[in-house]
């Protein structure tokens, strides 16, 4: 009864709300695209100053679509400093870092999630404790260690932690390997196979969304270091793009050559969007179960 | 005879040895992950602990100056200068962060067409190196020709040389650093979806309007997310090196000189390293004081549902 009057009354509100609605809609869409090109836009100015010459770069009022795009520009730089090798260095640093990390971090979270050991819940929460650990922490003692190896200036630093699991990738891995129903792995094991034909054959190709996921965070998060290689690479013929980017940026930094520098950012990034675009599924759902659920 | 005593044995050692074979293959499998932690976190740690009380160099041996280092930190005005940056950056920007982020997220929750595209565009810059990052505002901040004055020249404003004034210097590191703010976004999307929608529908009913039920059903909904992501990212925060390196090298007069870059300037430009893990072992000690007061006071504040779904 009540509620046929108040419906009644509403009818007008009620439309009310849908018109609020549509322009709930347009807003968002309006704040939404307004932040778009904040964001883009930067972007957008790094590729276009890359493809200017230095006197268009800083004129006032700026040309905003440089034409003819000056590729010039990139082949110079290709020229003056070896890219290329920064560019070998940095993948071959990379491609070892993502196979360690994804083989030490799969085994270690295998024996987590499928193997009884004593201790081994209290161990795993130790690993576990370290991602509360900031590496700031630990960046001035493992120098130290690796000093004393006589591993500076060497790419080992950098690689061989990577072999030696990673707490991050283990959890995300041991959650995985947890939803995965047992029964194959039993089947497997009924048929004769040991731990690690298990490990190998059933459950690391089930695990492979997981697998992807932790690689591409690997990729991003090893293509973009700059601190490792900092303090560890002093041979220029050894940096990885990332410390070349600031030799760059110091070595021209009294001359008006912000287009070179800007070619260079852009090579510098074009991989980590390229993977970004590519990926982008498994990157937001691999956020959201690391981000979320627990 | 002989036959049935030995049966039951062997059983038993049969069965011994499941258990066993299964506890030395755990044991195997975790070994890497073992083994580093023990290497690369455990021994390093350790160690620093008494490095901190030496004066070591990198070269020579260390000699034991008790408290000294941190005697030294204390009385330091560039230690203080840098804890005071690191704390003006990470109090503005983490919940800079948060709030911008999670009006985004909110913005996006919503039932329309072309959310995904929007979610990719603001998604994109936190995948970007900090180096790229750093040159590119860099030039996009340059007092004479970078877009920003460029744009504040168009609407008549003289803007001021960011990165050269110590007064703007730190507000700029602090507004390059939203650009990265959709790293954020999968978290709160996902959290966001996590919320059962019968408790927007019965907000509806009642007459809610949106202010409502974002302050009344998505913060209390989402709190303990927003606390988890809120020690997490002042723990991050504390970490600020790569764009004031880049950008502004600490300067202009120590302005932008953040706690992680003294360290790094004590340790390579000065080669004082027992200073430097001086420097380490209290901002461990901060960051763990930290999370503690974080999570004792969380119950104040954070909404836990009662019963979370325990597979």
């Amino acid at each position: 009864m009540a509620q046929a009057t108040r419906d009644g009354r509403q009818r007008p509100l009620w439309m009310g709300r849908r018109m609020r609605r549509v322009l709930g809609a347009a807003l968002t869409y309006l704040i939404l695209s307004a932040g778009s090109l904040l964001f883009l836009f930067p972007l957008y100015w790094q590729v276009s100053t890359s493809l200017k010459t230095w006197q268009d770069a800083q004129r006032f009022p700026p040309v905003w679509v440089p034409w003819p795009p000056r590729f010039q520009n990139y082949v110079e730089l290709m020229e003056r400093f070896p890219v290329a090798q920064y560019l070998r260095n940095t993948v071959f640093i990379v491609v070892l870092v993502i196979v360690g990390v994804l083989l030490s971090s799969s085994l270690a979270a295998y024996g987590f999630s499928r193997l009884r050991m004593p201790g081994r819940d209290i161990i795993f929460l130790i690993l576990l404790s370290t991602l509360m650990l900031p590496g700031a922490v630990l960046v001035i003692p493992q120098f130290v260690l690796f000093q004393t190896l006589h591993w500076v200036n060497t790419y080992k630093p950098l690689i061989v932690p990577a072999f030696f699991g990673n707490p991050f990738s283990i959890f995300l891995l041991r959650q995985f390997f947890l939803t995965i129903p047992l029964d194959l792995e039993d089947a497997a094991r009924i048929d004769g196979a040991g731990y690690v034909r298990t490990y190998a054959q059933i459950v690391l190709p089930l695990a492979r969304p997981a697998l992807l996921a932790i690689a591409i965070y690997t990729f991003l998060g090893t293509w973009n270091d700059f601190f490792g290689p900092l303090i560890y690479l002093s041979d220029r013929e050894k940096y990885t793009l990332a410390v070349a980017l600031r030799y760059l940026q110091g070595s021209v930094r009294s001359r008006p050559e912000n287009h070179l520098l800007m070619a260079a950012a852009t090579l510098s990034i074009i991989p980590c969007i390229f993977i970004f675009l590519l990926a982008q599924r498994q990157f937001i759902q691999g956020t959201v179960v690391t981000g979320v659920k627990g | 005879m002989a036959s049935v005593t030995t049966r039951p044995r062997k059983r038993n050692l049969f069965h011994l040895s499941l258990q066993r074979r299964e506890a030395i293959a755990c044991a195997c499998f975790i070994a890497p992950a073992v083994l580093g932690f023990l290497a690369f976190s455990l021994f390093p740690l350790t160690t620093s602990a008494f490095l901190s009380l030496t004066d070591y160099r990198l070269a020579g041996r260390p000699h034991f100056v008790g408290l000294a280092n941190y005697a030294t930190l204390l009385s330091d005005n560039l230690f203080w200068q840098s804890v005071r940056v690191t704390s003006i950056y990470a109090l503005a920007v983490v919940p800079l962060w948060l709030v911008n982020s999670l009006a985004l997220a909110i913005l996006m929750n919503q039932n329309l067409k072309g959310m995904h595209l929007f979610r990719t565009i603001y998604y994109l810059p936190a995948m970007l190196s900090g180096v790229a990052v750093s040159m590119l505002w860099i030039w996009l901040l340059n007092g004479r020709y970078g877009l920003v004055n460029i744009a504040l020249r168009m609407i008549g404003i003289q803007g001021p040389n960011w990165l050269r004034d110590p007064r703007w210097a730190l507000f700029s590191i602090i507004m390059v650093s939203q650009w990265s703010v959709g790293w954020y976004l999968p978290i709160w999307l996902g959290a966001l979806q996590g919320i059962p929608t019968e408790l927007y529908e019965a907000a509806e009913i009642d007459g809610s309007n949106w202010w409502d039920k974002i302050r009344h059903i998505t913060l209390p909904m989402l709190s303990p997310v927003i606390f988890y992501n809120l020690v997490m990212n002042i723990i991050w925060a504390t970490q600020l090196f790569t764009e004031v390196f880049m950008m502004t090298g600490g300067g202009p007069r120590f302005a932008t000189l953040s706690y992680m870059l003294y360290l790094y300037q004590n340790a390579f430009s000065y080669n004082k390293m027992g200073l430097a893990t001086a420097m380490s072992w209290l901002l461990f000690v901060a960051v763990l004081l930290l999370t503690i007061v974080a999570f004792k006071s969380s119950p104040m504040w954070v909404y836990y549902e009662a019963e979370r779904r325990r597979p």
